[in-house]
């Protein structure tokens, strides 16, 4: 039957060859399209008319959003991006879509606020966030811990933020660090301690690990700044006392300063730098110091501190 | 020849003294290219050489459906060829075999010469199958012109054919009416017309007779006698045994996916037990003939009695001794009725076939 | 071969016009005229963002539904209904069929684009009451959408030719609805691992990409297409359609009518 053997050739043949340039095609398109999906977002004015028209299955299309928004982020953060314009409508779209779907807030408060290029540097339209958040989930004590984050730590609103924790930790179940916060808004505001504190509810109220590690990346360089004061200052102790700075930490350790070699937090020791400066060894791995950086050190474009980095 | 018991295939053929059907006994081995015999003869209409289809059914396909067994036939160019058995027996099944509806588990057919899904032999032979569905949005016109189209045939000749062949199924008005509104007969019309309309040189017809009243049916045997006239090859497959009697050149017989025999109706039915009918003045029976186990009528003040043929000789004896007056002895002709009812025997009567 | 393609072919199309499938082009021209008139009554200024974006959505879905309402039929139906068997015993070749087919059920859809897209255009000029340079994407966006009518006219072709015609539509409509996520899949895919990373990939690169040829919403927006686009969008849906056709013949050829 040597009619159907070569139609069976030559369709099996046309078959893989369109297979092959359907998959090369589709590359090309992904290229000359991308993010242009994303950049519809733009043209949902309103969330509530696209909630309507996904005829009652907008719960998925909110994980769609939703995973649209993290891959935008992850992606865009990883080249170093300064703007990040479609990170609010994506996230507005989303809790539009499901008002109840909690981590969306919580990247909200996480890298909405943050100036770039941590985030999009729109507190206020986090703050909008969260309070559409609230009026939806009253009872959920984490978005009023979010909205006081924020203006702790973008707005600098200290009496905002302390009418926040407040209310919060109103909620029953809330965590207890509520009323100290709201506390500690009042006097200790620029604390290393409160910062600490709020860095650390954060890290332990969510499951999201982009958020975890943006929260334990705070911690680590809240702790950097503290021993490389501490250090200094001790440093400078033996000077007065010496006369002459120390020429390493050893030095330290037989003048009785210090106990051992000291570490930063991820476990490697801090060097001591000719001048009496404490500097730590892998900068590009501690995100976020504000001190301890080796002198002439410029950050990287597109600090690591995401799990997709 | 004919045992009565399940011999193969091959070897139940009654060769017509007159036609030499070659491939008979020597199916598997005949190569026509080999034979230099064969360039001498004419090549057959239709060759069937070992077409068999077994079907898995079952869920897990473990089923095998035994269709059609190793079929080896030959049909001669411009004989009408009956294809006759009961419901069930595998007549569909080799026509659609045959026009490359279904794929043969083994075995080759070639038609005209040329394989079976050779384009040049589909453009010279038409089919009509069992209760024909056709387009029904159409009307009876755009339905031929389509398949015409399809046929090959070119545009000038299309429209002259087309009301030529209506004429001859006797529909010669109705080819602007829409199928949808078309009897079960005038569709059967329809359907010879699409089956002969490209002036094919072969024709293959699946049960024609179904659905028509009985002046439908003289005038579809007319037409296939003309066919037969025009130099065309019939092949068609009923199990209308009196339409194949009056008709075919030629039968085969199949049942249970099995050839059971090929020949002449003659022939087929000369194998048959006949009877003699013999009667005779008077009312008494003689014992002989009563014991001989035919039947036997008084009527008045004859006897009217149907006996086998071999016992006829006795019979006339014995009523020779008795001093009857014999009136007449005529042989009753065989039918195929008879062939089948005898030579399917009890266990494979057509009553129990339905595969 | 060609002439009995064209054949099949525009029988195909007139079977489809005498099932009155035209007739779907009422019920979009009332659709169209209602919101016209409706939204220019309104006046909120985005009347032509509406008459865009209803029109060219509604053209897409009542496309993409008689594609696949005809389209699951197309071999089921005449297998069922032995239609076939006088076909098929004629000088046509299997694939002639598919092919044949294939054109004739794209070529009634693209005419019934052709009267929807008056009908867009008019509905347009209705509320803007004149043309602007930036409405010629709106041809370039009606185009796309036949590309993707060509893809999903193939791919129920495909289903059509081996499964039930409830089945096909399922599978058909599933295509759809998931094709029109494709770049999304394609994302999630990059995030797994393991072998459901390759199960992922595959089922990403495979399902037709919907989501690139629509291009609705920017258009309704006076965005411009890129020439590059249009390009390879035309160049994947004639290799995806072919994809498709090549599969449908190569599971026709084989099979045995009942």
């Amino acid at each position: 039957m040597s009619g159907l053997r070569r139609i069976t050739v030559i369709a099996s043949a046309v078959l893989l060859i369109s297979l092959v340039a359907s998959v090369v095609l589709l590359r090309r398109v992904d290229e000359v399209r991308s993010g242009a999906t994303l950049e519809e977002v733009l043209y949902i004015s309103s969330p509530k008319l696209l909630k309507r028209l996904s005829l009652g299955y907008s719960g998925l299309l909110a994980d769609i959003y939703w995973t649209r928004a993290v891959q935008y982020f992850g992606s865009k953060h990883h080249v170093g991006a300064e703007r990040y314009d479609l990170l609010a409508p994506l996230l507005e779209i989303t809790t539009g879509l499901d008002p109840h779907l909690t981590v969306a807030y919580e990247y909200g408060s996480s890298f909405l606020a943050a100036r770039p290029p941590n985030g999009a540097g729109m507190p206020q339209r986090a703050v909008q966030l969260e309070e559409f958040g609230i009026r939806n989930n009253r009872d959920d004590w984490k978005l009023y811990y979010e909205l006081g984050f924020i203006y702790y730590m973008e707005l600098k609103d200290y009496k905002a933020a302390a009418e926040a924790f407040a209310r919060g930790s109103r909620i029953p179940n809330a965590h207890p660090w509520l009323k100290l916060l709201a506390a500690r808004m009042a006097e200790r505001a620029g604390d290393v301690r409160t910062a600490q504190m709020m860095w650390a509810t954060t890290f332990n109220s969510t499951t999201d690990k982009s958020i975890r590690a943006n929260a334990a990346a705070h911690l680590r360089a809240l702790q950097v700044d503290d021993d490389v004061t501490n250090l200094e200052t001790l440093v400078e102790r033996y000077r007065q006392q010496t006369g002459h700075l120390p020429g390493s930490f050893s030095d330290l350790i037989s003048a009785g300063f210090l106990r051992g070699v000291p570490v930063d937090p991820l476990g490697r020791p801090y060097k001591l730098g000719g001048d009496g400066h404490v500097e730590v060894r892998d900068p590009d791995d501690l995100p976020f110091i504000q001190k301890g950086m080796p002198p002439g050190y410029v950050p990287p474009k597109a600090p690591k501190f995401l799990p997709s980095d | 020849m004919w045992a009565g018991s399940r011999v193969p295939a091959l070897f139940t053929f009654v060769i017509p003294p007159a036609a030499q059907t070659g491939p008979a006994c020597f199916a598997f081995a005949y190569n026509p290219l080999k034979h230099p015999i064969n360039l001498h003869r004419i090549m057959p209409a239709i060759e069937i050489l070992g077409l068999e289809k077994t079907y898995s059914v079952g869920f897990w396909r473990k089923k095998p459906k035994r269709a059609l067994r190793p079929l080896h036939l030959a049909v001669e160019p411009g004989e009408i060829f009956g294809f006759l058995g009961p419901n069930g027996a595998g007549k569909t099944t080799t026509l659609k075999l045959l026009m490359g509806l279904v794929h043969p588990t083994a075995g080759t057919a070639r038609i005209l010469g040329m394989e079976l899904d050779d384009p040049r032999m589909k453009a010279q032979i038409g089919f009509l199958p069992e209760q024909p569905y056709f387009y029904d949005y159409l009307t009876a016109r755009e339905l031929l012109d389509y398949y015409g189209q399809l046929s090959g045939v070119s545009a000038r000749e299309r429209s002259r054919r087309i009301q030529d062949v209506l004429g001859r199924v006797g529909l010669p008005d109705v080819g602007g009416v829409q199928l949808r509104k078309f009897s079960k007969g005038m569709l059967q019309r329809v359907g010879i017309a699409q089956a002969i309309l490209h002036d094919p040189k072969v024709v293959f017809l699946d049960e024609p007779m179904s659905g028509l009243d009985p002046m439908g049916r003289r005038e579809v045997r007319d037409l296939m006698l003309q066919l037969k006239a025009e130099g065309k090859t019939v092949f068609f497959s009923t199990h209308i045994l009196s339409d194949a009697e009056a008709l075919c050149d030629r039968v085969a017989i199949i049942h249970l996916g099995e050839l059971r025999s090929v020949g002449a109706v003659a022939d087929l039915t000369a194998t048959v037990h006949s009877k003699v009918e013999i009667v005779w003045d008077g009312t008494r029976v003689p014992s002989a003939i009563e014991n001989m186990g035919g039947e036997c009528h008084v009527v008045g003040q004859t006897v009217r009695a149907v006996l086998p043929d071999d016992k006829q000789d006795v019979a006339i004896d014995a009523l020779r001794r008795e001093h009857l007056r014999l009136v007449s002895v005529v042989p009753v002709r065989a039918s195929l009725e008879d062939y089948f009812v005898q030579k399917l025997r009890p266990a494979e009567t057509p009553a129990e076939v339905r595969a | 071969m060609n002439r009995r393609i064209a054949s099949i072919a525009s029988n195909t199309f007139r079977e489809a016009v005498r099932d009155r499938v035209l007739y779907n082009l009422i019920a979009f021209a009332l659709l169209m005229s209602g919101a016209a008139i409706l939204v220019g009554q309104i006046s909120i200024d985005i009347e032509r963002l509406v008459v865009i974006n209803l029109g060219l959505t509604a053209v897409s879905l009542f496309g993409i539904v008689i594609a696949i309402f005809i389209g699951i039929g197309l071999v089921s139906k005449e297998i069922e209904k032995r239609t076939l068997y006088t076909v098929l015993s004629r000088p046509v070749r299997r694939w002639e069929f598919i092919v044949g087919k294939f054109f004739g059920l794209a070529g009634t859809l693209v005419v019934n684009t052709f009267f929807m897209a008056i009908g867009v255009f008019a509905a347009l000029l209705y509320v803007s009451h004149r043309f602007q340079r930036s409405d010629g994407w709106l041809l370039v966006a009606l185009y796309f959408i036949v590309l993707e009518f060509l893809i999903i006219t193939a791919l129920a072709l495909l289903f059509s030719s081996f499964s039930s015609p409830l089945l096909s539509a399922v599978f058909a409509f599933s295509l759809f609805v998931i094709g029109s996520f494709a770049e999304d899949l394609r994302g999630f895919a990059g995030l797994t691992h393991g072998i459901t990373r390759w199960l992922a990939t595959g089922a990403a690169y495979l399902v037709p990409n919907f989501s690139a040829l629509n291009v609705i919403s920017s258009v309704a927006h006076d965005q411009p297409v890129s020439g590059q686009l249009i390009a390879y969008n035309s160049a994947y849906a004639l290799v995806y359609a072919a994809m498709a056709l090549s599969g449908a013949v190569l599971i026709f050829e084989r099979r045995d009518l009942k």
